[in-house]
């Protein structure tokens, strides 16, 4: 195993024994910072044991013992954070929640998760705790970190952490055993015991409560820490919901495993200017995070001075040529190499600098598909970013993208002791040390999900290509079959057309038919621009994307994903053979997207329905009258004829693939 | 380590209780010329409370604002603040004895960063002389981190932290006014006058900018006089109104006799002329 010599030592199997030894051997080493009041404050390891310890005795003190849970309600604060493993060390168990989750989905979880006692992070968080505690008989106490606004309250049942901390302090200044008997609870804690509890949200029904033990979570960060050669040298940023198994493995697992530094932001807000100061070496970030910043580098540099737009221009071609290449450490020519470090100089490394990423060492995206164009942008910086596959129910890690082994299209390989296999249906199975323990009072869940033998199903379809790698295809449930038996995974074919940025929504028909139609939706201020400089003139969104030329452009598109499809032979069969343009932006007023954006396909179906028929009985164009919502609520129709367009396939020229990799 | 703004600290300098008249100001009228802007007012404000100050445009509420933080000076009548009867006196007397306000048309320093118009705030705080300030070294330097140590405790408190290095003029507006009672809050005044806070803001805006106002009355007991011209606002927040309407006082009383009072709405809707 790599990195540092001590994490070699796997005799500490739980985080409050983890935290001793850090305590020791990375004593005046920064374990936490926060920034408060413009400056940033740091905790060595020392103190933050000293914190920890000092709370954990003030949490005995009013009735906190062995099986209890504490709910922790709030944004990524050091002390939600101690809380968690003050909550260990008694034998408790820390059960982190949204905190942005309505009233009575967080009371659903408190109730089910029959927390006795709740850490929360501010007023807001109290209020919402109080406002349904006459339905939560066995919540006890509250104890909050900031206590501002909270001075006028009844302070029978609810405590600031400071006093907490301060009754916890004298009762160990009075009393000796007391230390002792906590470190005896530490050492009595158990590898397999539960660490914690992170309820997932689920597509359907109520959220169900993972369990993972300590196993499962240090095993998991210990891996994760070799994987990418982490140490206690690194610094990260814990700005995503602490209730995500991903912020919990990032900022608590591998952080103690590893004794790096977790760095909390000083709200949400300033996450940016925070990052820059700290410049964290492993970040990981959504997908939606990289394109905002591509985005806001774009436009920024569309301002910038003509010398510097230049500049960038040709350095980003030196990049996009060889910046990929050289960070998977193969040959380069002198010149290049030459050319690529003076863009260092110029133009990359004030670019890094002003993402906060100078140091970044390794940094991470996954949830979604990653748009190729994105990633090979950061790529070319230097900046190691890769994907991974992960789930709760697996202490995260599935499958990682190894150094060196980068491919846009695929979530990497099974990750440090995962085991890997694919299904009848195509449904991706893992079986690792991260697997969970079960759900909690929910057996019935459980078994769907875990076979006897300890196979998690993941509930996504996907296939092993050639080299290894997986490649996650959509939802097991939505994919489908054309009649012709070729396979046919929606999502697959909307992504690979929704990386043009002409196109802003896409939704694919083919489950039981002979082919597969889709509709577009173009992107107005993509289209918009376009237009503009083309000469192309149009009063509405409508006229525009019925253009022909538009249509021209959309039908290149397509025509580039259809090749593509038929590069990959599971995929060749349901390429694209009908398209039309929608006349009418999909909207979430029209109840065509959900509030998050995403297409509400059986509502789409239903509502175009005259459209989808045209698509498949061969007709040429269709007249269609749509009902729309205004931002008033009045009511209006739109019409339209839609032009429907037919694509010459492509013959599939892939290798057959591999089946399974185990 | 949660950033908590002492209000013992804060409370003001003259040690007086809640509920003591703090300022008052007896048969004032200011005229300017021929036009009679304020015409024998009267009444009071208490330590403690959000004194709403109301009325038609033109009424003479700014005129009242400028008279109670020394800008005009009114040519009958007397002002008491703190029991004693204040004298003519300049603006920055009235800062420096505790009296700060915010403008209706929002007055920052475009240029200059949400911190910098902030730390103005300080200015008159500010004890070392200047040469030591022109050094910014020694005592100068060291007042200045305590002064920024107060004004960062209040971006804290204003939840402003994001915009600190921004400059003020590219901020939104409702941003904008936000750093404006920043500013007025760094001078840890007794008595906070504010100009329309809420004019031309959002709903959203408005709610955030009640709930500081409420925050800053409550945790630091400030005492507030505001004007303002959202009544649902007014309602809300204030403990007592005063009506002015044409320069004279039509009412004065709590929010809800205020509203019920037939002058006050004959002055807000108008009455039929008589033929």
């Amino acid at each position: 195993m790599a990195g540092s010599p001590v994490v070699e030592r796997l005799d500490e199997d739980t985080f409050p024994k983890i935290l001793l030894r850090n305590a020791k051997v990375f004593a005046d080493r920064p374990a936490m910072r926060e920034k408060d009041l413009g400056i940033w404050q740091a905790w060595s390891w020392s103190e933050v044991l000293e914190e920890i310890r000092t709370f954990a005795i003030g949490l005995q003190d009013i009735g906190f013992t062995e099986g209890d849970r504490i709910a922790i309600v709030g944004t990524n604060r050091p002390r939600l954070y101690w809380t968690m493993v003050a909550a260990q060390s008694l034998g408790g168990v820390p059960v982190p929640l949204y905190s942005d989750s309505v009233a009575e989905e967080m009371a659903f979880v408190l109730e089910h998760a029959e927390v006795r006692f709740a850490c929360v992070e501010d007023q807001e968080q109290v209020d919402k705790l109080l406002s349904m505690s006459e339905g939560l008989p066995r919540l006890e106490h509250v104890i909050y970190d900031d206590p501002r606004g909270l001075r006028d309250y009844d302070h029978t049942r609810l405590h600031s952490f400071e006093e907490m901390q301060a009754v916890g302090r004298k009762a160990l200044d009075a009393d000796p055993a007391r230390e002792r008997a906590w470190l005896e609870r530490i050492a009595k804690g158990k590898g397999d015991d539960i660490s914690v509890m992170l309820y997932t949200s689920g597509t359907t029904g109520r959220p169900k409560g993972v369990m993972l033990s300590f196993d499962n979570l240090v095993i998991s960060g210990r891996n994760g820490n070799a994987f990418d050669k982490l140490d206690e040298h690194e610094e990260t940023l814990a700005y995503l919901p602490m209730a995500w198994i991903g912020d919990h493995v990032f900022s608590l697992a591998q952080a103690y495993t590893a004794g790096y530094c977790v760095n909390c932001p000083e709200s949400l807000e300033t996450v940016l200017s925070d990052r820059r100061e700290i410049a964290p070496t492993y970040f990981f970030a959504p997908p939606r995070v990289f394109e905002g910043l591509l985005t806001h580098i774009m436009v920024r540099m569309e301002d910038a001075s003509k010398l510097k737009k230049k500049m960038f221009d040709v350095f980003m071609g030196v990049a996009k040529r060889v910046g990929e290449r050289i960070l998977n450490g193969e040959d380069v020519g002198l010149k290049d190499r030459l050319a690529y470090w003076l863009g260092e100089i110029l133009v990359y490394g004030p670019l890094k600098n002003q993402m906060g990423f100078t140091r970044l060492k390794v940094g991470y995206t996954a949830g979604e598909a990653i748009g190729p164009e994105i990633f090979r942008f950061y790529r070319s910086l230097g900046l190691n970013l890769k994907q991974l596959y992960g789930q709760t129910e697996a202490s995260v890690y599935i499958t990682m993208q190894p150094d060196g082994e980068i491919y846009g299209d695929t979530v990497g390989k099974p990750a440090t002791q995962v085991e890997l296999k694919i299904a009848e249906n195509g449904e991706v199975l893992y079986r690792s040390p991260g697997v969970f323990v079960g759900y909690y009072k929910n057996d019935e869940a459980t078994k769907s999900t875990k076979t006897e033998d300890g196979w998690v199903l993941t509930g996504d379809a996907g296939f092993i290509a050639d080299n290894g790698h997986l490649k996650i295809i959509d939802r097991a449930k939505d994919v489908g079959k054309l009649t012709s038996g070729a396979l046919f995974a929606p999502k697959y074919i909307e992504n690979k057309l929704k990386f043009f940025p002409d196109v802003k929504e896409v939704v694919a028909f083919g489950d039981g038919r002979d082919f597969c139609g889709v509709f577009v939706n173009i992107d107005l201020t993509a289209v918009g621009s376009w237009a503009e400089r083309n000469n192309v003139n149009y009063a509405s969104y409508q006229e525009l994307a019925q253009h022909p030329l538009v249509y021209d452009m959309i039908e290149r598109h397509v025509d580039q994903v259809n090749r593509d499809l038929a590069g990959e032979p599971m995929m060749a069969g349901a390429q694209i053979k009908r398209f039309l343009v929608l006349h009418k932006e999909l909207d979430a007023d029209d109840g065509e997207l959900t509030r998050t954006q995403k297409v509400r396909r059986s509502f789409i179906a239903e509502r175009y329905a005259p459209l989808i028929e045209a698509l498949y009985d061969g007709s040429t164009e269709k007249h269609v009258k749509t009902e729309v919502t205004y931002e008033d609520g009045r009511k209006g129709a739109l019409e339209a004829t839609v032009e429907i367009r037919d694509m010459t396939l492509h013959p599939a020229s892939g290798r057959n693939i591999q089946e399974a990799a185990e | 380590m949660s950033a908590f703004v002492d209000p013992a600290r804060m409370a003001g300098h003259s040690g007086m209780e809640k509920g003591e008249v703090l300022l008052r100001v007896d048969n004032v009228s200011l005229s300017f010329g021929g036009v009679k802007a304020i015409t024998n007012i009267s009444f009071d404000i208490v330590k403690g409370e959000v004194r709403a100050i109301i009325g038609p445009n033109g009424a003479g509420k700014t005129s009242m604002l400028n008279v109670i933080n020394g800008f005009y000076h009114p040519q009958e009548g007397t002002i008491t603040w703190r029991g004693k009867v204040r004298r003519k006196m300049k603006p920055y007397e009235a800062a420096s004895n505790g009296i700060a306000r915010t403008f209706q048309n929002v007055a920052l320093f475009k240029g200059m960063t949400t911190l910098d118009n902030i730390m103005t705030g300080r200015g008159l705080k500010m004890k070392s002389n200047f040469i030591w300030q022109c050094l910014h070294w020694g005592p100068a330097l060291k007042e200045e981190i305590e002064h920024r140590r107060k004004v960062e405790e209040i971006i804290d408190f204003l939840e402003i932290q994001a915009i600190r290095k921004t400059p003020v003029g590219r901020l939104p507006y409702g941003l904008q006014k936000r750093v404006e009672l920043a500013r007025a809050l760094a001078m840890e005044p007794e008595l906070l006058l504010l100009d329309e806070p809420m004019a031309g803001m959002n709903l959203e805006e408005k709610e955030d900018m009640s709930r500081f106002i409420l925050d800053v009355n409550q945790q630091f007991g400030t005492t507030i006089a505001l004007i303002e011209h959202d009544m649902g606002v007014v309602m809300d927040l204030s403990d007592r109104v005063v009506v002015l309407d044409y320069g004279r006082k039509i009412a004065d009383g709590p929010p809800d006799e205020v509203q019920a009072s037939q002058d006050v709405i004959d002055a807000y809707l108008g009455v039929p002329h008589e033929h």
